[in-house]
């Protein structure tokens, strides 16, 4: 880390300590990515999600005796893309069989890469500015999808497993972090992170919601500051950031109670339980840690040339930290930035700041009034009329916003929809002469807004606004109006 | 493992049934006392042979990943037909020992690939 990370974890928010004093947390994680591809990583069959149990599948996919698998040259263009977009070293790499017995791979091995990664030695820099260590990310392909019927569910009892392909052979990318991070809100803004890159780069839809992105955690603790590294347990099924917390929280907790019983861990793969908020130990580690893993002999090496990758790094798009800094830069704040590169809308944000948009009321709109289908085709100047149009007075901002979402809709200007609206600025002397009009009917009221205590004053400020609005259509703005209320009871 | 030390007198510690019933177990296969003994003794020929290569000077010789020497072979990224997967869909469910729903019914497995 190239920051100062805190000697011990907390709680984003409540500062509530997740560790016993003088323990940190060490974390490093494998997130495993779908390629976005159109076909499979070895085979023609088409890589799409969903659809009817084994409709995406190819003698290859299946297994099937006297096939040969030929790479996806997409994936490993797709897999450079990431390597570089995490600085990584990009390399002569090598697939390898990872042997093991289960049905959700018809061949009875994985391909994928073991002693030669196609990427190493990378970093991740977090919103925050920190920087995590990325050791690989390798090529792979995914496994297919085994369902368990059975009356408990449970493996011992007698029962079945039903088995779908349509995912295995999907591509994949894992990219394994060093154990660079210290607590559970690191942990989610490193996938966050990384999720953003994939999708920025059309490396992965990164849909942690259909599998397409998915996260192991590696979890240890040990003396706050001590360096060392202890015993590890990779928690598997973590399905949503918010389970990836949990689960990180939970762990380092039951090893911290492991060593002040005067136990430790053991290294092993536990699974977490979401509805019952704990991990549980996987399958017996000794054996399933020998995958007997060989290089393949049906696949030659992959030796991207230095021509190759400098064409791949120089068409890769800007990352996200570069475009959320690009907004900063010009005046945006940094929360509604990284909304609007989230949205893919930084790019509208940006060239209707470039056209005299007031910066932090531009990324105000596209973080609370732009997540509607069809933003992204808003025609910039338009939108820089819009804001203009508001930040001169001449829309309050719930008139700009009705009249933005017009502009989405039909594409017009909002000088247009909003003399059709009949949204004209209201003139501060008429709304003057209208409020003052309004405290003279309503006496008790103003004698409760001037001298009542703050519950009173806040309950009497919604009365008259809501007077001035129900005399204006609407039309007043409401910031105007409290001004004058002040002005007018701080005058006496 | 038991204690091999005296039956070892070469660097490498002989191969023996306990360690052939693990590989064969990790690749599942049943076998035999009788079996267990034979191919330690043959296997540990086999890892005889590749021995020899410590024999030999090879800092400055590349690994070999495959005996071609061939690198880079792609495919493009072009989808099979619909009516493509189709068939193979058809074939292959046809040719499944049992199936249910669309799926392979197999033996009970727990979970997913690791």
């Amino acid at each position: 880390m190239t920051t100062t990370a805190p000697a011990t974890a907390t709680d984003a928010g409540t500062g509530h300590e997740l560790l016993p004093d003088g323990w940190e947390m060490v974390i490093g994680l494998e997130v495993h990515a779908e390629l976005a591809t159109a076909s499979k990583m070895f085979s023609p069959a088409p890589n799409r999600f969903g659809g009817e149990p084994n409709t995406n599948v190819h003698p290859v996919c299946l297994g099937l005796p006297g096939t040969l698998p030929v790479v996806n040259g997409k994936a490993i263009e797709l897999g450079i893309r990431i390597g570089l977009a995490l600085d990584c070293t990009v390399q002569r790499c090598v697939f390898a069989r990872k042997n093991y017995f289960y049905p959700d791979m018809p061949k009875d091995y994985q391909i994928s890469q073991y002693e030669l990664a196609l990427n190493v030695d990378g970093r991740l820099e977090l919103a925050d500015g920190s920087v995590v260590g990325i050791e690989r990310a390798h090529l792979e392909e995914d496994t297919g999808k085994s369902t368990h019927i059975g009356d408990s569910g449970r493996i011992h009892d007698a029962g079945y497993s039903l088995v779908d392909y349509n995912r295995a052979g999907v591509p994949l990318i894992e990219i394994v972090s060093r154990p660079d991070l210290r607590d559970p809100e690191q942990a989610k803004s490193y996938v966050e992170e990384l999720r953003a890159i994939l999708v920025a780069i059309g490396a992965s839809d990164g849909k942690m919601e259909e599998g397409s992105l998915r996260v192991d955690a590696n979890v240890s603790v040990r003396p706050a500051g001590s360096g060392e590294l202890r015993t590890r347990c990779e928690i598997k099924n973590v399905n949503s950031l918010r389970s990836l917390g949990r689960a990180i929280t939970y762990e380092a907790r039951r090893h911290v109670d492991l060593y002040q019983a005067g136990d430790a861990p053991r290294q092993e793969t536990r699974h977490w339980d979401e509805e019952d908020g704990r991990t549980r130990p996987g399958r017996s580690k000794e054996e399933a840690e020998d995958y007997r893993y060989f290089d393949d002999p049906d696949l030659v090496p992959v030796d991207p040339s230095p021509g190759w990758i400098d064409e791949i790094r120089a068409a890769l798009p800007a990352l996200p930290r570069h475009r959320r800094q690009a907004l900063v830069d010009r005046g945006a704040p940094a929360a509604g930035a990284a909304l609007a590169v989230e949205r893919d809308l930084d790019g509208l944000a940006l060239a209707a700041i470039e056209a005299g948009a007031d910066a932090e009321r531009t990324v105000t709109h596209v973080a609370n009034n732009l997540a509607v289908e069809g933003a992204g085709s808003l025609d910039a100047s338009h939108f820089a009329d819009l804001v203009k149009l508001e930040t001169g007075g001449g829309l309050t901002a719930t008139q700009a916003k009705q009249v933005l979402a017009d502009m989405v809709e039909t594409g017009r200007d909002p000088a247009t929809i909003a003399a059709e609206k009949g949204f004209e600025a209201m003139d501060t002397d008429e709304l003057e002469s209208l409020l003052d009009g309004i405290i003279a009917d309503h006496p008790d009221e103003w004698a409760r807004f001037v001298g009542g205590d703050d519950g009173d004053r806040k309950k009497m400020q919604g009365v008259f606004v809501g007077q001035v609005m129900k005399a204006t259509r609407g039309q007043a703005d409401g910031k105007v109006v409290n001004q004058l209320l002040n002005q007018r009871a701080s005058a006496g | 493992m038991p204690d091999t030390d005296d039956a070892a007198p070469t660097d490498r510690d002989h191969l023996t049934p306990e360690e052939v019933a693990k590989v064969a177990r990790l690749a599942l296969l049943e076998l035999t006392d009788d079996e267990r003994s034979r191919f330690a003794t043959q296997l540990d020929a086999v890892l005889d042979l590749a021995d020899q290569l410590d024999g030999f000077e090879l800092d400055d010789v590349p690994p070999t990943a495959h005996p071609f020497g061939l690198v880079n072979v792609f495919r493009r990224d072009q989808p099979e037909t619909d009516a493509e997967a189709a068939e193979f869909r058809r074939l292959a469910l046809e040719g499944g020992p049992e199936v249910e729903d669309g799926r392979f019914k197999v033996p009970p497995a727990l979970g997913e690939a690791p």
